[in-house]
This record gives C-alpha cells, sequence and structure tokens, in this order.
C-alpha cells in the first residue's frame, strides 16, 4: 500500500480526505487503483494527471515505481512554454 | 526511467563558449525560416476574419470570391469532418470558427490563390451573415451569472457553483491549518493584484509552406517550437495518417512558447489538398496579435500573515485566470507556483479558468507563474515594509530549501534558490546606495522545467567526425550546447562535431521544444547515444586486438586497453576506429529514445533599481541584476541570453505590455507602435550571475534555465516602483498613467 | 493592371525587376529577387527586421514602394560579406552570441553597419538610441551592444 496526496479540488470524490492509501508498485497501478477505488476521480484522470514520485515529476511513465514509503503526489497535467 | 546514476562533474568543453554552428547562416541573411521558402506553382493563403466579439455566424457566401480569376480554393470549417472532443479540436476550432465567431480576428473563411493580392481582394467577396452576439472580454463581467456564454461544453465536474458557464474549473492546492496559520501571525496583508494579458512578442510572425495530396500525403515546411506535434495536430484535423505527413521545422524566429501549437498550418494543408498546389501562409503582425495566442489576464487575491520578525506563517491565494474562449492549464500551474519559493507550513493556492471572448491562450514562458508569483511577491514586500525588515533577509528566512515541502506537494531534492539569494545579497548590486527618486525591488522565481519524450541518433562518419540528429528546434542555441555535450562524451574536439535538427520522418519522436527541455532532455539523450557508441567502438577495438571487451577503456577520445595485463596495443583513436569500421562490421552509430524524467526545478532572483519621474509617470530602469541556479552552465553565452531575454520581456511586460480591448470587444493596440516592448534605449545592461547547483537527474547536472528568468522580473519591477513612490502598486502594467494614478490617489 | 519596370543596383549588381505600383520594395527583394534575409516583422517600419540601406540612407524596406528604388543603389544584408570574409560587425556578432533565434540580425546588422559609417566612435547611448529601432525579443540587446562596440573598435583599428 502507499499514500496518495490529492489536490484540493478533487477530495469530494475522496470523501475530503487529503491523502488516500492504495495498492501499487507503480504510476499505472496508482492510477488505475484511485479510479477503482474512488470512481470520482475518473474524470480528471481522464483529462491528464501527472504524479511527483519521491521529489520527480512524472508525466505519463507508467512503470515509474512506486514503493511502499514513497512520497506520491497527484498533480494535474503539466507543460511549459 | 530512474535518475541518471552516472554523474560527471569535470569537463573540458563543458563551460566553455564555442562559436555556433549556424553562426555563419544568421549574420548573411542565408538562413531559411518560416516564410522564406517557397515552391513551383506556388498559391498565397489569407483568412478572414471575424470583426466582431462574438457573433452567430448565419451563412458564408463564397461564390463571388470563387468567381475571381486566380482564386483556387476557398475553405470554411465545413470542409473539416468530425473530430473527437480534446485539444486537437480545441486548436482546429481556434483557428477557424464553427457556428460562431469567438473572438475579433477569429477565422472564417479562407483563400488560395495566385497572388497576395488576389487572395485579399478574393476576401472582400466573401459575404457572411452575421449575427452579433453580447460579448465578454474581462473575468468580472465573464464570470457573472448573467453572462453571454462564451463557449459551451467545457465545464469540468469541481467548477465553482454560483457563476455563468463561462468558469469551467477550480484547481487548489497547498497543505496545513491556515486558519491557526494566520492567528499565529503579527499582521496579514491581503491585497488584490491584476495582470493584463500580454503577447510572446516573436518578431517573426507565424509562416508556412504546405502541400498535401488528395492520397494524403504531405509536406509542411513551417517555424514551429515542435514539428511532431504539429504533425498530431495536422494529422487528427485533416483526417491523415501521421506518417505520411512529413514536417519540416525552419529556422524559427522567436517562439517563447507561442509557436507550440498551431494556428495556420492545418488551414494551409487543406487549401493546399483542394486547389492541388503547395501553399505559402503567412501571418501579418496584427493577424499574429489577434489571432494567434497571448497570456492569460489574472486577478489574484493575496492574503499572506507574518511575524514580526519576519517569519511567513500561512499564504493563500485566490487565482483567477481568463484564457480566450478556450480551456488552458495555465491556471493550475500558476496556483502550484504561486508560493513556491517559500517553506511554509500553511499554504493553499486555488485557481479558477474563465473563459471570455478572446483568442486562445498559449504557453509564454513559464506559463502561469508569472502573474502568480506577482502576486506573492507583492505582498511580502508590503509586508517587509510594515515591519521594517530587509527584503533579501525575509527571503532567505522562509526559503524553500532540501527537504521543504513545496507548496504544491512533493518534497524538494537539491535546489538553488538560497544560493541564488545569499549571491544577491553579496552582490555590489544590493549594497549600493541609492538616489533621490529611485527605488530598488526584488523578487525570487520559479518554473518546474520538463523532460519528456526525445530521440537523438548519433553517426560516427568514417572520416571521424561525428553527426548528431535531433528533432528539437533551436531557438536558444541548443545545437551548440548538443554539440558540446557530444563532444566532451566522446572525447574530441567540439569542431568535430555537427548537429541537425531533423524531419519527423528522419529521426524518432520528440515532444515540443518547451519546458527548459532541450540542453536537459535532448542533452541527456546525447550523452547516452554517445554512451551507446562509445560501447560499440570499444568492442571494435577490443575485436581488433584479440581481447575481450570488458578490457577495454574509453579516455579522452581513444579506446585503450584497460590495463598492462590488456596488452601493450597502442590507443585506438575515434578516427582511426571509424575509418576501419567498414571492416570490423560496418557504420558505427549510438542512439538513445526515452521520456525524460528528473528535469530539475530552477529557482532564480533579480534584483532591479528604477528612477520614477513623478510628473510624468515615466519609469527608467537603472540597474538590473538576475541570480539564477543552472544547475550546469553548458555554454554560459547562451545560459546569460535567456537570463537576460527573459528578464527584458519581463521588464516590457511590468512596464508597457499589455491588450487593451475596446468596449466593442476588440483589440485596441494590434501593432508594435501600441504594443510596447522594450527597445535598446529603454534599458541598461542586464547583468547575470549563473549559480551551478548540480540537477541530480541529469548526467552533467543540467537544470532547464529559459523559462524561470521571466518569472522575477514583474514583481522586482512593482516593487522597486513601489518603493520609489512610496506607493503600493498592485496592477501591471504600471504605464505612466498609471503610475500618475497612483500617486495622485495617495496625495487625496 | 500593368506592372512597372524599375531598373536598379542591388548589393552593386545591376538589377531589373517588374512590380505593382503598390509592391513594397520588402516584397520585391523577398518574393521577386531572392533575397529574404530581410525579414517582414510588422509591415508597418515598427520593428526594423526589414532594414536596408537606400542611396546611403538606412530605411525599413516595407515603407518603401518598389518603384521609388528606380534608379537607387539598395544595399541588403546579403552585401555585406565579401564572399567568404565577413564584416567585423558579422564576426563579433557571432563571437559574442549577440544572436538568439536570429530573426532580428540582419536588420540590426545593417543598421549598425549605417552608423559606424556616419559615427565610426560612438558611446553606448548612442548605440543604443541607433539601434532603438530595430526589435530583438530574444537578446534583451546585450550582447548585441557589446558586439557593435567592439565591432566598431576594431574597425577603427584601436
Amino acid at each position: 500500500m502507499v499514500k496518495v496526496a490529492i489536490w484540493g479540488s478533487l477530495r469530494s470524490a475522496t470523501d475530503g480526505a487529503a491523502v488516500v492509501e492504495v495498492e501499487a508498485k507503480n504510476f499505472k497501478e496508482v492510477l488505475d487503483a484511485l479510479v477503482r477505488d474512488y470512481p470520482g476521480l475518473e474524470a480528471q484522470i481522464e483529462r491528464g494527471v501527472s504524479m511527483a514520485i519521491d521529489g520527480v515529476i512524472f508525466k505519463e511513465s507508467w512503470f515509474a515505481p512506486v514503493k511502499p514509503d514513497s512520497e506520491v503526489i497527484l498533480m494535474p497535467l503539466m507543460a511549459g512554454g | 526511467m530512474a535518475l541518471d546514476q552516472d554523474q560527471k562533474r569535470d569537463f573540458k568543453i563543458i563551460g566553455t563558449r564555442p562559436l555556433r554552428p549556424d553562426g555563419i547562416d544568421k549574420v548573411t541573411g542565408r538562413a531559411q525560416y518560416g516564410a522564406d521558402q517557397s515552391a513551383p506553382g506556388m498559391l498565397w493563403a489569407k483568412m478572414l476574419r471575424s470583426p466582431h466579439a462574438h457573433a452567430k455566424i448565419l451563412s458564408i457566401d463564397t461564390s463571388a470570391a470563387d468567381a475571381l480569376p486566380g482564386v483556387k480554393a476557398i475553405i470554411t470549417a465545413a470542409d473539416f469532418g468530425d473530430m473527437r472532443k480534446g485539444e486537437a479540436m480545441n486548436v482546429r476550432d481556434h483557428i477557424i470558427a464553427k457556428d460562431k465567431a469567438l473572438y475579433d480576428g477569429h477565422g472564417v473563411a479562407a483563400v488560395a490563390a495566385t497572388s497576395e493580392t488576389v487572395a485579399k481582394a478574393a476576401l472582400k467577396l466573401i459575404k457572411v451573415d452575421y449575427e452579433v452576439l453580447p460579448h465578454v472580454t474581462e473575468i468580472q463581467a465573464a464570470m457573472d451569472p448573467a453572462a453571454p456564454v462564451v463557449n459551451a461544453g467545457f465545464v469540468e465536474e469541481n467548477a465553482p457553483k454560483g457563476y455563468s458557464e463561462n468558469v469551467i474549473s477550480a484547481y487548489d492546492f497547498g497543505h496545513g491549518d491556515l486558519k491557526a496559520g494566520f492567528a499565529k501571525a503579527d499582521k496579514i496583508v491581503s491585497r488584490t493584484l491584476k495582470t493584463a494579458a500580454t503577447h510572446q512578442g516573436y518578431i517573426e510572425p507565424h509562416a508556412c509552406l504546405a502541400s498535401l495530396g488528395a492520397d494524403g500525403r504531405g509536406e509542411l515546411w513551417c517555424c514551429t517550437q515542435g514539428q511532431f506535434y504539429i504533425r498530431e495536430l495536422c494529422a487528427s484535423i485533416l483526417g491523415i495518417e501521421e506518417s505520411q505527413l512529413r514536417v519540416t521545422a525552419s529556422e524559427i524566429g522567436g517562439g517563447f512558447g507561442g509557436k507550440t501549437t498551431a494556428f495556420i498550418e492545418p488551414v494551409a494543408l487543406a487549401l493546399s489538398r483542394k486547389a492541388g498546389h503547395p501553399v505559402k501562409m503567412v501571418l501579418d503582425r496584427e493577424e499574429v496579435f489577434k489571432a494567434s495566442g497571448p497570456t492569460v489576464s489574472s486577478e489574484i487575491d493575496v492574503k499572506i500573515g507574518m511575524t514580526k520578525d519576519g517569519r511567513i506563517t500561512a499564504g493563500e491565494a485566490e487565482l483567477r485566470y481568463q484564457g480566450g474562449a478556450f480551456p488552458n492549464m495555465t491556471n493550475w500551474l500558476g496556483a502550484q507556483c504561486a508560493f513556491a519559493a517559500y517553506d511554509l507550513e500553511a499554504v493553499r493556492a486555488n485557481a479558477i479558468n474563465v473563459l471570455t471572448n478572446r483568442p486562445k491562450q498559449a504557453a509564454y514562458r513559464a506559463p502561469g507563474a508569472p502573474m502568480a508569483i506577482y502576486a506573492v511577491e507583492a505582498v511580502v514586500d508590503e509586508l517587509c515594509i510594515e515591519f521594517g525588515l530587509d527584503p533579501l533577509d525575509v527571503r532567505l528566512k522562509n526559503a524553500a530549501r532540501k527537504g521543504t515541502k513545496a507548496s504544491y506537494g512533493p518534497t524538494f531534492d537539491d535546489i538553488g534558490l538560497v544560493a541564488t539569494l545569499e549571491a544577491a545579497k553579496a552582490h555590489p548590486h544590493y549594497n549600493t546606495p541609492l538616489g533621490e527618486n529611485q527605488g530598488r525591488g526584488l523578487s525570487c522565481g520559479f518554473w518546474f522545467n520538463f523532460g519528456g519524450n526525445t530521440s537523438v541518433s548519433m553517426n560516427i562518419n568514417f572520416d571521424g567526425t561525428v553527426s548528431v540528429t535531433e528533432g528539437n528546434p533551436d531557438i536558444g542555441g541548443s545545437r551548440a550546447s548538443i554539440s558540446m555535450m557530444a563532444a566532451e562524451e566522446l572525447g574530441i574536439p567540439y569542431e568535430k562535431v555537427r548537429t541537425i535538427v531533423a524531419d519527423t520522418n528522419s529521426i524518432g519522436q520528440n515532444d515540443v521544444t518547451d519546458g527548459s527541455r532541450v540542453t536537459f532532455a535532448v542533452g541527456l539523450a546525447t550523452i547516452k547515444a554517445a554512451r551507446g557508441a562509445i560501447k560499440e567502438m570499444c568492442k571494435r577495438a577490443a575485436q581488433t586486438w584479440g581481447i575481450d571487451e570488458d578490457a577495454v577503456v574509453w579516455e579522452d577520445g581513444h579506446a585503450k586497453p584497460a590495463g598492462p595485463n590488456a596488452g601493450g596495443f597502442e590507443p585506438l583513436s575515434l578516427a582511426k576506429i571509424a575509418r576501419k569500421s567498414p571492416n570490423t562490421g560496418g557504420p558505427i552509430s549510438g542512439h538513445h529514445e526515452v521520456n525524460a524524467e528528473g528535469a530539475g526545478v530552477s529557482f532564480g532572483v533579480h534584483l532591479v533599481d528604477v528612477e520614477v519621474d513623478k510628473e510624468t509617470g515615466f519609469t527608467k530602469v537603472l540597474r538590473y541584476t538576475v541570480f539564477q541556479d543552472a544547475g550546469k552552465a553548458i555554454h554560459p553565452d547562451y545560459v546569460e541570453g535567456q537570463m537576460q531575454g527573459g528578464a527584458v520581456q519581463g521588464i516590457g511586460w511590468a512596464l508597457n505590455e499589455e491588450y487593451i480591448y475596446g468596449e466593442d470587444g476588440k483589440l485596441q493596440n494590434a501593432g508594435f507602435l501600441d504594443y510596447r516592448v522594450p527597445v535598446a534605449s529603454d534599458l541598461p545592461k542586464i547583468d547575470t550571475v549563473i549559480l551551478e547547483i548540480p540537477n541530480p537527474g541529469h548526467p552533467y547536472g543540467v537544470r532547464g534555465v529559459g523559462e524561470t528568468s521571466i518569472v522575477p522580473p514583474l514583481a522586482a519591477i512593482s516593487n522597486a516602483v513601489s518603493h520609489c513612490i512610496g506607493v503600493r502598486m498592485d496592477e501591471l502594467p504600471m504605464s505612466p498613467p498609471r503610475i500618475l494614478k497612483a500617486i495622485k490617489n495617495a496625495g487625496d | 493592371m500593368t506592372k512597372q519596370h524599375v531598373t536598379a543596383s542591388v548589393n552593386g549588381d545591376a538589377t531589373e525587376f517588374l512590380c505593382d505600383a503598390g509592391d513594397t520594395l520588402l516584397s520585391v527583394l523577398r518574393d521577386d529577387l531572392n533575397l529574404t534575409g530581410a525579414k517582414e516583422g510588422c509591415g508597418s517600419g515598427d520593428c526594423g527586421a526589414c532594414s536596408v540601406t537606400m542611396n546611403g540612407r538606412l530605411v525599413c524596406s516595407c515603407l518603401v514602394l518598389a518603384v521609388e528604388a528606380e534608379g537607387a543603389e539598395i544595399t541588403t544584408i546579403e552585401g555585406m560579406a565579401e564572399g567568404e570574409v565577413l564584416h567585423p560587425l558579422q564576426r563579433k556578432f557571432i563571437e559574442h552570441a549577440a544572436l538568439q533565434c536570429g530573426i532580428c540580425t540582419p536588420g540590426i546588422l545593417v543598421a549598425a553597419k549605417s552608423l559606424l559609417e556616419k559615427n565610426p566612435n560612438p558611446t553606448e547611448v548612442e548605440v543604443r538610441y541607433w539601434l532603438a529601432g530595430n526589435l530583438c525579443r530574444c537578446t534583451g540587446y546585450d550582447k548585441i551592444i557589446n558586439a557593435v562596440m567592439d565591432a566598431a573598435a576594431e574597425m577603427r583599428g584601436a
């Protein structure tokens, strides 16, 4: 299980929880588990999310590993100019 | 892909200043930009644009225009097929209007003709029947529940309630107990700050030469920051296969984020297909201002609490961004960046996105960050004045550092903010006394920087020179930096390497040149490609000597036996191995494809001294110093160039640049006369101090540098002007009329 | 509409072209004479990217009608180097990294050359004001000023 931080406006889909725990070992498994356990998150995840894992921001790397003690922060899609 | 563990810190070429490879082409006029190519039988394209900010398009009659001799094709939105909802559809709908014109200048119909003159004449013959609708161009008016709906169907499930359908989403970030945090403060300041929309102001208007056959095979030449993304957009919009459309990026005359998407290419291709000829399409300057991608405009409410010894106890911000008639991601980027420079126990930033009858915003260097950080830094400055504290000391006291939980969530690793603040504090600029009517301001700056999909191929030519093929348009001198990294890794002179930017058929996928990603990601891929080539060259040497591959090492551009036990063989240079490569197995190359992660964040601090003429409201910038962490400066001239260029764009943004809309919803200042960008006589020298706190995610420690430098100028100059006139400025740009008004209001 | 016939000298070469009365010198240089070094940045004389000299005078070619070039001597960026030998200004621009995207570079070089012909020893302020009609969005002008001052010094034999 790993703790995932959920940003403010998404917490209506997690019963107000700022941090949820899911069973996952990589980026993709985190997203799949979030959608499964909190269906209200699906719309945002479909639109696109990034994830900071232990301080590094991943945009779409399905197999980026996640450890049980990893810091995982859900973020919206990120890009620059 | 995990962070790179194989780090190098001693360099022969990295950090030096060799001459750029495209220098001679660019100083002689030989370099080919978007509008510089022609083709036999070419037609010229022009777009008819809506004169209304918001109008139903009841009918379009092109019959008279069709009949004009020289007109070969006319298209409207009806010429495009159905598309899935998403960004590509939004791009198309922004370029050419469907049933409604959504902004002043929105494309309605496009003509291809044998000359520009005929095309322009044809536009006059197209009859469009509009039903003018009420419009909204400003944030508050657009949010009002009674506001006209600009573009229906974009409201997200978390959009705040109680507003019009133009308010489409809310994103908020932060942590901690705000109530408790504010309770600890000795003083709380709340302010609303506003910024106007600005334009990237690239000197080269959008231009392309498009050729698309009925069989779906096409060639596109265009000035772009990302030929692969243009290919993706055009293929999607035109219903053709990506492999059949070859996109070549011309030299680009500035982008800054504004050329990371499409404004003309799908139309030029569609006209070409319909007419059966190549089509050249070039925007004029008015069209660039009206119908490409300016920035958002913003209103930001900031509330910060501070103790009397300068500790920030809580920070809160509400950001309202409008980015035209389509959704953007700039709003949540702004919310994430707003407090990023600070180590806070309690912080929250919420961004809402508002649609208006304006063109669809595009990125402009660190999109969303300049205005958000402007607002926060202005209030921090106000609190410093309140308590009589040194602004740099307060920043140092509250600065984010390794181990800080960022305002947007993750915990920071090694970062350079404290180093840049300390460098600023020690610098002569900070310690020089000011004269009369002068003020000094400072601001921190921050940007994420990104990695992304990258492909590089490196070929070892038989003569011992090296060709590097990559896929990212060179907007700041990256070809030189990439050649330097290749030469450093291979151990050969810089002059032996040539790097080219290839078309979409000649190299694998590359994400757009944005997010300050090129020196980081393409550099990383180049280094890995070089390591691949080195491995192969060591193998060839091993075979030539009849020893194990493991017994060969690469040093100073040569394959060498690993130790005396491996054998007393003379080292083989890259050139020697290359010359014999036909004998030893064939051509040697290295390549690397990756979706690069681990781009390091970049912090900066800007110091500025200004003098304000209280009679005219004119602000003179006297002295400017940029401090920025580059991780590792591959080519210091180009790093300085990014720091100086971004700072000057920020100076323009702070003092003069703004989109001015009339009551009629039309853009009033769509030209360089009235959209006033900085000129040489406006400016002093821009001094630069490069800090190097290596990024653990790149083999040489590189951090992106291209964007951070536009972030601090807005607040630095606003704070300087505020100090100078003794009045807090809370709206940008601080043009002379606004400064005079602020002085007058304070006097009343 | 019958086209106008114009005879001029461009970069020292005798040149003839046909144009419409309303064509600008810029569009003729670029589209008919294939001299694409001068750029159209604004079409209204505000950015200087189209700078050329006409009878020794610095002009925005987007504001000059092509027919006005009759009998005139036009020099463009393409005439600045002599064969493979770059003008000192061109060399110094590369050395000082005084260009990033390079789109403004032809116009600035033509303008700077014109300045140094009139004033071989300008101050930094004089250079900045002379170049105020040439917009650059990439560099912040810093390295451009350095390059012009350094080229001026070299050309003075300093």
